[in-house]
């Protein structure tokens, strides 16, 4: 297990250091700084051994984060547990950065004591967490032992992400759909590789323990069905790119440990008591029939040896209705590169020496549009023998519908303890599809 | 290291607002008897602050043991807060004060019968952290209690405890009966006290590996699947981790506990996921391969490896060096899956290499056109190693998919067009192995490979090239003058290539004996006659003895059908990969070495359960997986090891350490006796070669002026003669035959009779002055400078420069640790303030009675520079010569022996190039620097000069310095016992001998 956990700053010196078990000495806080945080080459890997003992880091802004052990761990589990602990930080105090964590020393220490215990990760819901770890340090006094039961029960309990007794005048929930479609397309425009990797992130302000149930137009559910679900599906708004398909074909999904996941493997329904405020609800990956929003046509052509010309074609490929905002094209030029100049029929563009990229920004494009740039690109002569690598050509962009072609079909609340109803809820749903690397080779 | 935090709160004090980092910052040199006032007060507030700055000061790793009484005295309070506080400080020092110590237990005791469950866990949990022993007696009356308490949070914390307890006092765990409370946990109501039990009684049972503690039956495995599915993702962690270690009684409750686990794999935390798929992976062997839900299982374990991709890009490290694994065990698992193994643009290069890896392993007929257009694009990228690898590859692909070969051979030709030179190089060595593959093929590319011939520095693509053309010799029309071309510079060629070299002039010679007599006339005798190498010798004797006796034979031997190479290379050996299987999701499987191999001590091997063959015999894993052991384990980690080992915590007082011995003999262990221990460690040392036997080889007929044995007498002679030739053998002269040591040490007698005189001392060394810190970089302040010893003290020469506009004072200096602890001898002088645009020379003496820590390089310094503006830090390296103190000459008897003494593994060789002195003035040039000549001896023109120097920790340094006349590279080579500062000395040889 874990034998101890340290927190650097960017220079090497420690700010937190807790060490958990009689194997790991000071001197290993020294170690890693001299072998990894001082090396001189590159970090090659996430995982560094030194004299039989094994340093696990991951890195936020300038703050290194350290997990030492001597022995055989589990090291997914370990860089989940970084993960989690740099989440529960960021929910306590913000940014994690050097001033903060010096600011916040003394939490940190009670957290690792409490989220941590001989090594192994006890639990580190941040709600339950903030039932009794508390920057103030004075709640433990004043709890009565019916809130000391509650508290205990519920950071060991099978619901450890929510407690009891959250009441909202108006229950409220909002669904957010936040898709990242993700392509590599060749020159030639054949699809190298495209996926979308989706979020379903909730907000939830229901009282009490409310039970919900979320469906949406899973392939595998929808065929279950048969044609009475689907065309009860069909009168619904169509929010997709206009390719009217009733149903996706999930490649995989994982659920936050609210959901119970034997019911979902047995009979595919999403059912869980949601805990209270922000978090997500699940992740899923598709590969088939996905909606790629733009089209990059990239021509480029070397004159001579000291001139490139480049024409780029944009075509947006949704319903004309939307528009997509936040569109940014990535040009690589050549590091010789001397001069640019660039027309664009849309949009602005400049050349950004510092990036080697020319960069043309879109506010707004409506679907099935398409524009255009151009540019020259002035070489100065090098008889540097190593050919320039053309790295691909990239897109930012955002979109008001789920490239995957989700849709939500419903999420129902139920709570039988308390009198409300699933129409009492106030429910709100958002689709939103942005980039993730989405790159054309040219 | 805690100055430097001070520093640097000083800093951050001006702006920082009233928080927590306040406690960073006081340090003054009363501060321990201020903070004890502090912690005596009687204000709460007052004491609670106190607490914090000391375990503030704990974290910067300050020593603030002192404290302890005052500490524990804060410890009975009712605010939460403290409480915590002053228990971690307890964990930290309790057992450096044991005595004291004691005075908690009192409160722990209290503590744990609090009617508040939180209190009651955190003393218990505290207590079991606390490796003293008299307070672990007093533990257990109230961890029995904490064991059955009614809140689950005590007994969860409980049973941890029991762990913590075994650990410190495996037989009072034992004795207590608390094994048998912690199995019934297992059964508990609650959860989270199930997965910890169950970490807890599988931590325990790991050190005992044939007690029947976690005796896994059908009820408890029901028992742990339940928990399964209502505990946090760490507990379904600990739980799919112990299940992993069950053996399924048939097939039938294999697949229903499979059943059961399948939903994990949805689960949002990869580490859920991966123990998950190690259980189904181990699971599956007993399996039935013709079973329906076989079939279903392996469809249902691609989609999660995939999703394990889209997380960050540490846990996808993680992943993919499993699914690597998986992907050995499973071919069919992923093999569609090949797309989502494409490098993108800015993973981060240790995805990149292991995306890579399994791509190559999934190539296969169907994906191989993409696979080659993907590895086309990768030889194009920036970073090196991943170019290589991406070329290396496509060879890889040709070998294992015989359809694609042609394509991948034109790719190969189109990169090296490209004329990068590594990756002419890289491709040159695949292309070798393609043509091993698939003979009389492809050689029409011969030609084009030829063209690159001058551009291949590297040893591997050299030998790669030559193997090539002695292959082919009979097609190249000019092989004979391509080999000749390598030949003229035999000697500096590395032994892969002299090897190469040699086989491939002597397959020539079978092909085209005619014209090439000559040549492997020459290359035999180079091999036989002027070569230290038992391999290149000893078969070049094999060689021409052949040819003189039976050239038939020979070209049977030499020119011999090849056996074929494997399609799969780099595969993991099976056994290995058995018990890797087992191992998902851990170190190990990142590793790829089994767990023994980077853990002390204990542990059994865990192999699958079997269905089929595979892992029938136990002693074959075990022995496989000791073999393992034996070659993994890096001798530079141990060494570190011993350095980590060390307790290099600063001693408890402030101000500079005494100048005793005590810090110089830390350093000498730090260098010296680490590394004794390592070398004692390493109990196997190279096979000697037994001369005796060998020239016993009967004389060869083309031989025109030394026949072997005269060759080898000439070899003894040199033996005797010059000691650095002993490392040549590869034998430690220490373990030499006692008729041979004889000859040898009388030979060097003699030698040293002939020791020429020592001539006068001229100017010392003393190397230019260089920017250590950049004006840029220092609000203005620019430091240049050098270091020089003059009469026996180290002296930091600077030019401090002031490019700022406005006036610097209140410089100060201070040392990071470093390998030889030098550390300013007095403070910075610099008295007046200095003006905008002016310039001061500073002289700092120094001294070597500092803190030691080893530094990479070992002659870097870290430097902080203060004045009234900032604190700046930079890093400056110094010749290691400023430490060769002026009593380094050692007496000829005792070099002698130590040359003998210091293993041949511990020595280096270095070429210095184009120095033009003579011997005598070299010798000279290097006494200025305490490089002392015990010796000389002249054998063919040639001058040996036998050298020694001393550090000022002690470690002495063996040199022998080879000056040819008119010849302006000098081969020096460096013996110590550690050798890790050879390289240095050789900058500083080479530095000196410059100047």
């Amino acid at each position: 297990m874990i034998g101890g956990l340290f927190i650097y700053n960017h220079k090497g010196e420690v700010l937190i250091s807790r060490v958990y078990r009689d194997d790991i000495g000071r001197n290993a806080v020294d170690a890693f700084r001299v072998n990894v945080i001082h090396a001189r080459q590159q970090v090659r890997s996430p995982v560094t051994n030194i004299a039989r003992t094994s340093f696990f880091h991951v890195k936020r802004s300038n703050i290194w984060l350290a997990a030492v052990t001597k022995q055989n761990v589990n090291a997914a589990m370990v860089f989940e547990f970084l993960y989690k602990m740099c989440d529960v930080m960021t929910a306590y105090f913000g940014k994690i950065s050097e001033e903060n964590i010096k600011n916040n020393f003394v939490l940190i220490y009670e957290l690792l004591d409490e989220i941590l215990d001989f090594g192994y990760p006890q639990n580190s819901e941040t709600g339950a967490l903030k039932t009794f770890i508390t920057q103030q340090g004075i709640k433990g006094q004043l709890q009565t032992k019916e809130e000391q039961s509650q508290i205990t029960s519920q950071v060991t309990g099978q619901i450890g992400w929510r407690r009891e007794g959250i009441k909202y005048r108006r229950n409220e929930l909002f669904l957010d759909v936040l898709e990242s479609v993700n392509l590599l397309m060749s020159p030639q425009g054949q699809v190298l590789s495209a996926h979308v990797s989706g979020r379903v992130v909730m907000k939830s302000y229901l009282s009490g323990m409310p039970e919900c149930k979320f469906g949406m137009n899973d392939k595998i559910v929808i065929d279950k069905q048969g044609k009475g679900g689907a065309s009860d599906d069909a009168g619904k708004s169509d929010l997709g790119g206009g390719s009217g398909k009733q149903s996706i074909a999930i490649d995989d999904c994982t659920f936050h440990q609210c959901v119970r996941l034997s019911k979902f493997d047995s009979e595919r329904s999403i059912s869980f008591i949601p805990p209270d405020g922000e978090y997500e609800l699940m992740r899923y990956r598709t590969t088939k029939d996905i909606i790629l929003p733009f089209r990059v046509i990239p021509l480029v052509r070397e004159v001579g040896r000291t001139k490139l010309e480049v024409k780029v074609v944009i075509k947006s490929n949704f319903k004309p209705s939307l528009l997509a905002q936040k569109i940014e094209v990535r040009i690589p030029t050549p590091l010789n590169t001397s001069g640019v100049q660039v027309i664009c029929m849309k949009g602005k563009a400049k050349y950004k020496a510092s990036e080697n990229a020319i960069v043309w920004k879109i506010k707004r494009m409506a679907g099935m549009k398409e524009s255009q740039i151009s540019a020259e690109i002035e070489l100065l002569p090098t008889n540097d023998k190593k050919k320039w690598a053309r790295p691909p050509i990239s897109m930012n962009f955002e979109v008001p519908f789920a490239p995957s072609g989700l849709k939500v079909r419903y999420l129902k609340v139920f709570e039988s303890k308390l009198n409300y109803s699933d129409h009492d809820v106030i429910k709100w749903v958002r689709y939103i599809g942005r980039s993730g690397i989405y790159e054309t080779r040219c | 290291m805690q100055e430097w935090a001070n520093q640097l709160c000083e800093n951050r004090q001006f702006g920082s607002k009233m928080t927590d980092s306040k406690y960073f910052t006081t340090t003054k040199k009363g501060e321990i008897f201020e903070l004890k006032a502090e912690l005596n007060s009687d204000k709460k507030e007052k004491k609670k602050e106190a607490v914090k700055k000391v375990i503030a000061s704990m974290t910067v790793g300050k020593d603030v043991s002192a404290l302890f009484p005052d500490v524990v005295n804060c410890m009975q309070t009712d605010n939460l807060e403290l409480k915590k506080l002053v228990y971690l400080y307890l964990m930290n020092y309790a057992k450096s004060q044991p005595d004291m110590a004691i005075m908690a237990v009192n409160t722990f005791v209290k503590d744990c019968e609090d009617p508040n469950p939180l209190i009651r866990a955190l003393a218990v949990r505290t207590m079991g952290c606390i490796r003293v022993d008299k307070i672990t007696e007093y533990l257990c009356e109230p961890l029995r209690k904490c064991l059955k308490d009614e809140d689950p949070y005590v007994r969860k914390t409980a049973a941890v405890c029991v762990a913590k307890l075994h650990d410190i006092n495996a037989q009072l765990v034992e004795d207590q009966g608390f094994l048998d409370t912690l199995k019934d946990l297992i059964s508990d109501s609650n959860p989270m006290v199930v997965a910890n039990a169950v970490a807890a009684l599988s931590e325990i049972a790991e050190s005992h590996p044939n007690s029947n503690l976690m005796d896994l039956n059908p009820q408890t495995m029901n028992k742990l699947l339940t928990a399964l599915n209502e505990c946090t993702e760490w507990g379904q962690i600990f739980i799919l981790d112990c299940l992993a270690n069950y053996t399924p009684r048939d097939d039938r409750e294999s697949q229903s506990i499979c059943e059961r686990v399948t939903p994990r794999l949805s689960h949002a935390n990869s580490a859920v996921v991966l123990s998950a798929v190690k259980v189904l992976m181990k699971f599956m062997e007993m399996l039935p391969k013709d079973l329906d839900y076989y079939g279903t299982l392996l469809k249902k374990l691609a989609p999660p490896l995939v999703t394990l991709l889209s997380a960050e890009p540490e846990l996808q490290y993680v992943a993919l060096r499993n699914i690597n694994l998986i992907v050995q065990r499973r071919p069919e698992i992923l093999k569609h899956e090949m797309k989502v193994f494409f490098v993108k643009y800015n993973d981060p290069i240790y995805v990149k290499l292991e995306k890579l890896d399994i791509m190559i392993r999934l190539a296969s007929q169907a994906n191989i056109a993409q696979v080659l257009a993907e590895l086309k694009e990768y030889a194009t990228e920036v970073d090196v190693d991943f170019v290589r690898k991406a070329v290396r590859a496509i060879g890889r692909c040709a070998i294992k998919v015989e359809q694609s070969a042609e394509r991948c051979v034109s790719t190969l030709l189109d990169l090296i067009q490209t004329k990068v030179n590594y990756v002419v190089q890289e491709a040159i060595v695949v292309i070798k192995d393609i043509f091993r593959k698939y003979p009389n093929k492809y050689e029409s590319v011969i030609a084009t490979l030829c063209e690159n011939l001058d551009s291949l520095d590297e040893p591997e693509a050299r030998a790669a090239m030559i193997w090539i053309v002695g292959e082919y010799a009979e097609r190249i029309d000019n092989a004979d003058e391509l080999l000749e071309s390598f030949l003229e510079g035999f000697h500096d060629e590395s032994t892969q290539v002299q090897l190469q070299l040699r086989t491939a002039i002597v397959k020539l010679f079978l092909k085209k004996p005619t014209e090439t007599q000559e040549l492997v006339q020459q290359v035999l005798s180079l091999a036989t006659q002027d070569s230290d190498n038992p391999d290149l010798r000893d078969r070049g004797y094999i060689y021409w003895r052949l040819l003189s006796t039976d050239p038939v034979a020979a070209k049977e031997v030499v020119l011999a059908e090849k056996p074929l190479i494997s399609e799969e290379t780099d595969l993991i050996e099976p056994t290995l990969l058995e018990e890797l299987i087992c191992h998902i999701g851990t170190l190990a499987s990142v590793y790829h070495k089994p767990p023994s191999a980077f853990v002390e001590g204990r542990g059994q091997h865990k192999r699958l359960p079997g269905s089929g063959g595979s892992s029938e015999s136990p002693d074959a894993v075990s022995a496989g997986a000791a073999n393992e052991v034996a070659a993994v384990i890096p001798s530079q980690g141990d060494l570190l090891g011993d350095l980590l080992n060390l307790d290099l915590t600063p001693p408890a007082t402030t101000g500079p350490p005494p100048h005793s011995g005590g810090m110089q003999l830390g350093a000498m262990d730090l260098l010296g006796g680490g590394l004794d221990s390592l070398m004692g460690d390493e109990s196997e040392p190279p096979p000697i070669p037994l001369r005796s036997d060998t020239p016993r080889s009967p004389p060869l007929p083309h031989q025109s002026s030394s026949s072997p044995e005269n060759s080898l007498t000439e070899l003894g002679g040199d033996l005797g003669g010059s000691p650095a030739m002993g490392a040549g053998f590869g034998a430690a002269p220490a373990a030499m035959p006692p008729a041979f040591s004889a000859p040898v040490s009388g030979g060097l007698e003699d030698l040293f009779d002939l020791g020429g005189g020592v001539g006068m001392p001229l100017g010392s060394f003393c190397p230019p002055k260089t920017v250590w810190l950049p004006a840029m970089k220092a609000k203005g302040l620019e430091i240049s400078g050098t270091f020089v010893r003059r009469a026996g003290v180290i002296q930091m020469e600077m030019t401090i420069t002031n490019k700022a506009m406005s006036v610097m004072t209140g410089f100060a200096i201070q040392f990071n640790r470093n390998s030889f602890g030098l550390a300013p001898a007095g403070p910075l002088q610099v008295l007046t303030p200095l003006s905008p645009n002016q310039n001061i020379e500073v002289s700092l003496p120094l001294n070597t009675v500092g803190p030691v820590m080893k530094m990479e390089p070992l002659n870097n310094l870290q430097v902080a520079i203060k004045n009234n503006i900032d604190v700046f830090y930079f890093s400056c390296q110094y010749p290691i010569s400023v430490l060769f103190v002026e009593d380094g000459k050692m007496e000829r008897q005792v070099f002698l022996a130590t040359w003998k003494d210091i293993a041949n593994e511990n020595e280096s060789q270095f070429q210095i190039k184009d120095c033009h002195l003579n011997s005598d003035t070299a010798s000279n040039k290097l006494q200025t620097s305490n490089i002392f000549t015990i010796a000389k001896r002249t054998v063919d023109g040639q001058d040996m000069l036998y050298q020694s120097m001393k550090l000022t920790n002690g470690i002495w340094v063996l040199a022998e310095l080879k000056i040819q006349a008119g010849n302006p590279n000098y081969t020096v080579s460096l013996k110590c016992r550690a050798p890790e500062v050879s390289q240095c000395v050789f900058q500083s040889y080479e530095a000196v001998l410059k100047n």
